[in-house]
């Protein structure tokens, strides 16, 4: 799919992002007007420069002073083009549930900027900011907590549209609701049923179709099938994958099962404590990882065939992973990584092609952030 | 982790994500139960509640009705003809059943409209606190930071007061003690409970992905605590409210005990006057005494009753 | 592998093997709950030897972890009950015990994992303490002699600075930490056997390979019987010598791991092996079985499976297929091999 963009013309720090379009707008409903319009395929819908977010520690009961800081998300930027799905893995503590916060301003972002077709949406209000959230949906992970347990099924997925009402006039709500329960494969007749009477995947379902409600042009979803049964798994990302045709969706797909995102993602960042590590295309970086941390991670997930695994190098992590509130210095990475040397600790990587690999047609040309970084594949068996 | 028995079990529904496979009518049996219509079902067949139950209703009946159970005029009585005059046990709910007492007066018949006092008092001061209690944890509790600091600086000042001292030293600057006047010092100082009761409920539920998932469709603060909030914060705070009924109930009694209750027909007022002749006219203190005990007895088995039913985890 | 079956003939064991540590043979349990009776399993028979690992793979509801509490007689009686079965640990029902004797071999010579490790151990005590209790209470060693054990131990699961993290608590630890703090309670008094169920689940996928490394390592070195649990095909594949896969309270397959990923010989497990996504492929849409996990309640007639099975007949939804043994097409027999499909033979053989 989208190639991830191309940025030879500069030296150091290559980003794995292209250049901004900023829209000039100059009132509020051109600033909607700008939020509607559409964007073509293939070009980048979703621009996320420089992203932190540091939660204050503090210490205090009444009047409370910050000593300290947990930081979730310490500079991360990427492109999403539209109609593609871009997979965000990591393990606990990297930061990728936090960017998907930051991404539907749910959290308030600490410094960055997330430029939606060229109008940076951390700074919007008002209309401005309703029109972006009926365009940025988001798919929560547990079916179990992300439905009201007090309304039906018919009320929620109807709300989107008592918060957004020029979106459906109210006599068509009812119909419209039956619509999205039949298009995610439910029964239109469980209208009036609640949460409580479905099993997890039907939940899961529901709580697309929500997020579906709005027509939105992307849909963040936050590990949507972790907490389902394995056979019920591929019945959601089917359905998921068939809604991203059917309406022209792009996805950000955070996840930590590394196979499943592999299979619905076209390009997938490696995220930990709070940095992308690696980011590509599949291929990229599923058969020609080039950071450690991503090689350690793929050799480390086990693959249903009992022959594969004598083939693959294995890669087995010492240590744990270092707190958010304490990060090393240098590269983040070094602590547990078996090529670590002065360098790491004194200078941190920048997310950029490596040198070595620079201006060469290879699989392995694609952004990662190491000082040493070298080709491994872990996935195949020798 | 998924559970096992709550596969939708009215269909044999593939569930498919094909669009050829249609899927089939569902089975009309299976109604749509929402979580307080299974909490009502649990409560109808549990015992404690139907016995609570029955009582309250009378109870109410009582308050609202009290011709019907006695013709008796609880505050006239006639000295020459009743005074302290023993009971009559065979002669149930008749005038002179429960005996009289010092003054003439039928036991039986300040008894019944005695309930008055208890049962308003005790509604209405739950009534008020689960307001302002209910408003002000809400708050405190959504809106945390700041406000939430000096809202619960401001309940744990009122915590610390003694709360039946504080009623009475209330209530002792007021000769007129009508029915507003004490509910309103009972619920001056008992708001606080259900403050810290709503606030944990709301701190709990605001942190649920519903609630996020709202926040990310864009919907407004009151549309948020009213229809997300509150609705799952009312489990608590109803049980709460409930047995605290009961424990009002009895604050009334004793604030009229101590002869800083209502000023009308009490149980408190009789169990009071009743103490002084204990050795000769037991039944003065008795009944009341009786009636005081079956009453916040009832709401507090109707308290627990409700507790068991909202209480997910004995789903 | 023996499998015990009435109708089918007991094919040979395994050269060299002596009799199962743990057989458990023919087990029901049930669960009378507020809306009727649950058949949470029905009629399971599996074994463990000595160093040899089982995986029991399957879904919510497929009976898997009831099976392992049973086994530990960590079931509460009311509401469980066990109307049929035997569950033989070195030849001895355990099920005809005496709750005294039981409770000896349970923590003992059998030990389990749990999944969710902070919740197994108690908050309010270091894990020193935790640890060093086993010995205390079973071995009757001194507090001194118990932690320096405990600290022995929790060396052996690879705690860094044990010495100095022995007064710790739980919650002081990570998950994968915690897990192994688990191990080695279970590891304390060198049990025969261990249970884990699911121990994995929880944890990232770098820390999964530890504690999963960590585990093989310990049974080779105690020669232990293994009994995992899990929904997890990718880890059974690693770790596993035989798998039993159970479906609605029934084993549905039993297989030597090589032989079920390469030829599984029922729907279910084809079925679970065809819809996962694979890390070194990207394929289009994935297989995925219709339908949903069977509801206990209202198990369906004949084969559970068949509301959800491509290739069901009617005779599916009659007749409940028998465990019976797999196969060649010639007759010969695969040793370790059953299915529970009454087309056992076009599954494996195509």
């Amino acid at each position: 799919m989208a190639e991830p963009s191309k940025n030879d013309e500069q030296q150091e720090a290559t980003p794995n992002v292209s250049e901004v379009e900023v829209a000039e707008v100059h009132s509020e409903t051109e600033a909607v007007g700008a939020i509607e319009a559409p964007v073509d395929r293939g070009e980048p819908i979703l621009q996320v420069r420089n992203l932190v977010k540091h939660f204050p520690l503090t210490q205090g009961i009444l009047f409370r002073k910050q000593i300290g800081a947990v930081k979730a998300v310490d500079g991360v930027s990427f492109d999403l083009y539209q109609g593609e799905t871009l997979g965000i893995v990591g393990e606990s503590g990297c930061g990728k549930s936090t960017v998907a916060k930051l991404l539907m301003n749910l959290e308030q972002v600490t410094a960055g900027e997330i430029f939606y077709k060229g109008q940076d949406i951390t700074k919007l209000s008002g209309r401005a900011q309703k029109a972006v959230r009926r365009n940025i949906q988001m798919v929560f992970q547990d079916p179990y907590t992300s439905l009201n347990p007090r309304m039906t099924v018919g009320d929620i997925i109807g709300e989107p549209f008592d918060i957004h009402p020029e979106v459906a006039p109210k006599g068509d709500r009812r119909r419209k609701v039956q619509e999205l329960l039949d298009v995610v494969g439910l029964n239109p007749e469980y209208i009036n049923r609640y949460p409580h009477q479905f099993s997890g995947g039907q939940r899961q379902r529901i709580g697309i179709a929500r997020g579906l409600a709005l027509n939105p042009e992307i849909i963040i979803c936050d590990e949507p099938v972790s907490a389902l049964d394995v056979s019920v798994q591929a019945q959601v990302i089917n359905l998921m994958e068939r809604l991203q045709d059917e309406f022209n969706l792009s996805y950000i797909f955070i996840a930590h099962d590394l196979s499943i995102v592999r299979h619905i993602s076209d390009r997938v960042g490696v995220m930990y404590l709070g940095k992308i590590a690696e980011i590509g295309s599949d291929e990229q970086i599923y058969d020609h990882p080039t950071h450690p941390y991503t090689q350690a991670l793929l050799s480390a997930v086990p693959v249903p065939d009992p022959e594969a695994r004598e083939g693959r190098e294995r890669i087995i992590l010492t240590g744990d992973v270092p707190s958010p509130a304490n990060p090393p210095s240098g590269c983040r990475f070094r602590t547990r990584c078996w090529k670590a040397q002065d360098k790491c600790s004194t200078e941190v990587p920048l997310l950029a092609v490596p040198e070595r690999f620079r201006g060469v047609d290879t699989p392995a040309a694609h952004e990662s952030a190491c000082h040493f970084a070298e080709v491994k594949d872990v996935v195949h068996a020798a | 982790m998924p559970d096992m028995t709550k596969s939708d079990t009215a269909t044999a529904e593939p569930d498919s994500v094909d669009a050829a496979t249609p899927a089939p009518q569902p089975a009309k049996s299976e109604k749509t139960r929402s979580l307080w219509g299974d909490a009502w079902q649990d409560l109808r067949r549990n015992k404690i509640f139907l016995i609570s139950s029955v009582l309250i209703v009378l109870l109410l009946l009582i308050t609202f009705f009290p011709g019907w159970f006695t013709s008796g005029n609880p505050a006239y009585g006639d000295l020459s003809k009743h005074y302290l005059q023993k009971p009559q046990l065979g002669k149930v709910f008749s005038t002179e059943w429960l005996g009289y007492d010092q003054q003439g007066r039928s036991v039986y018949a300040r008894l019944i409209y005695g309930a008055r006092a208890s049962i308003a008092v005790g509604f209405g001061t739950t009534f008020a606190v689960t307001i302002v209690g209910g408003l002000v944890g809400m708050i405190a509790g959504y809106f945390g930071g700041i406000v939430d600091s000096v809202l619960s600086r401001l309940v744990d000042v009122f915590f610390g007061i003694p709360f039946l001292l504080g009623t009475m030293v209330t209530l002792n600057s007021f000769p007129e003690r009508t029915a507003w006047v004490v509910i309103g010092a009972l619920s001056f100082f008992g708001w606080t409970q259900l403050a810290r009761v709503m606030r944990g409920a709301v701190i709990t539920t605001k942190q649920s992905d519903y609630v996020q998932a709202a926040k990310a469709l864009g919907a407004s603060t009151p549309r948020i605590l009213f229809r997300h909030i509150l609705p799952n914060t009312l489990a608590p705070v109803i049980v709460v409210a409930t047995i605290s009924l009961g424990v009002y109930i009895g604050s009334e009694a004793t604030l009229s005990f101590l002869g800083l209750g209502l000023n009308g027909v009490s149980w408190g007022n009789d169990i009071s006057d009743g103490g002084s002749s204990i050795r000769i006219a037991q039944w003065i203190m008795l009944y009341p005494s009786i009636m005081l005990t079956i009453t916040v007895l009832a709401f507090i088995m109707l308290g627990e009753a409700v507790r068991n039913a909202l209480d997910p985890k004995t789903r | 592998m023996t499998i015990i079956e009435e109708a089918a003939p007991v094919p040979a064991p395994r050269d060299g093997e002596d009799a199962p540590l743990l057989e458990v043979r023919d087990l029901h349990v049930e669960f009378a709950t507020r809306e009727g009776v649950v058949r949470a399993v029905n009629g399971v028979n599996y074994n463990v030897h000595a160093g040899e690992t089982l995986a029991v793979l399957g879904e919510s509801g497929s009976g898997k972890s009831v099976t392992a509490q049973a086994i530990m007689g960590i079931l509460d009686m009311p509401p469980a009950r066990i109307p049929q079965g035997e569950i033989l640990f070195r030849g001895q029902d355990m099920l005809k015990m005496s709750t005294e004797e039981r409770r000896k071999i349970r923590g003992r010579r059998i030990a389990m994992i749990f999944q969710d490790a902070l919740s197994s151990l108690n908050p309010v005590l270091s894990v020193g303490y935790q640890i060093g209790e086993l010995f205390r209470v079973h071995q009757g060693l001194s507090k001194k002699e118990a932690r320096a054990k405990s600290i022995e131990l929790m060396d052996r699961v690879k705690i860094p600075a044990a010495a100095a993290r022995v007064n710790d608590y739980p919650h002081q630890f990570s998950g994968g930490m915690r897990q192994r703090i688990m191990i080695a309670m279970a590891l304390a008094l060198e049990p025969d056997m261990i249970i884990a169920d699911e121990p994995t689940t929880a944890l990232d996928v770098t820390v999964q390979a530890q504690v999963m490394d960590l585990l093989a390592e310990l049974q080779r070195e105690y020669q232990m019987g293994l009994i995992l649990i899990t929904h997890d095909l990718g880890v059974v594949a690693d770790v596993a010598d035989k798998i039993a896969v159970m479906y609605a309270g029934r084993i549905v397959e039993t297989a030597p791991v090589r032989e079920l990923y390469k030829r599984p010989a029922h729907p279910y497990t084809r079925g679970l092996l065809d819809s996962i996504p694979r890390l070194d492929q990207k394929g289009q849409e994935l297989y995925a079985i219709k339908g949903l996990p069977p509801n206990l309640l209202h198990v369906p007639t004949g084969c559970a499976f068949n509301p959800r099975c491509p290739k069901a007949q009617d005779i599916c939804r009659t007749e409940v297929p028998v465990l019976v043994p797999v196969t060649e097409q010639d007759g010969t027999d695969l040793v370790g091999r059953g299915s529970a499909c009454h087309f056992w033979k076009e599954t494996i053989h195509g």
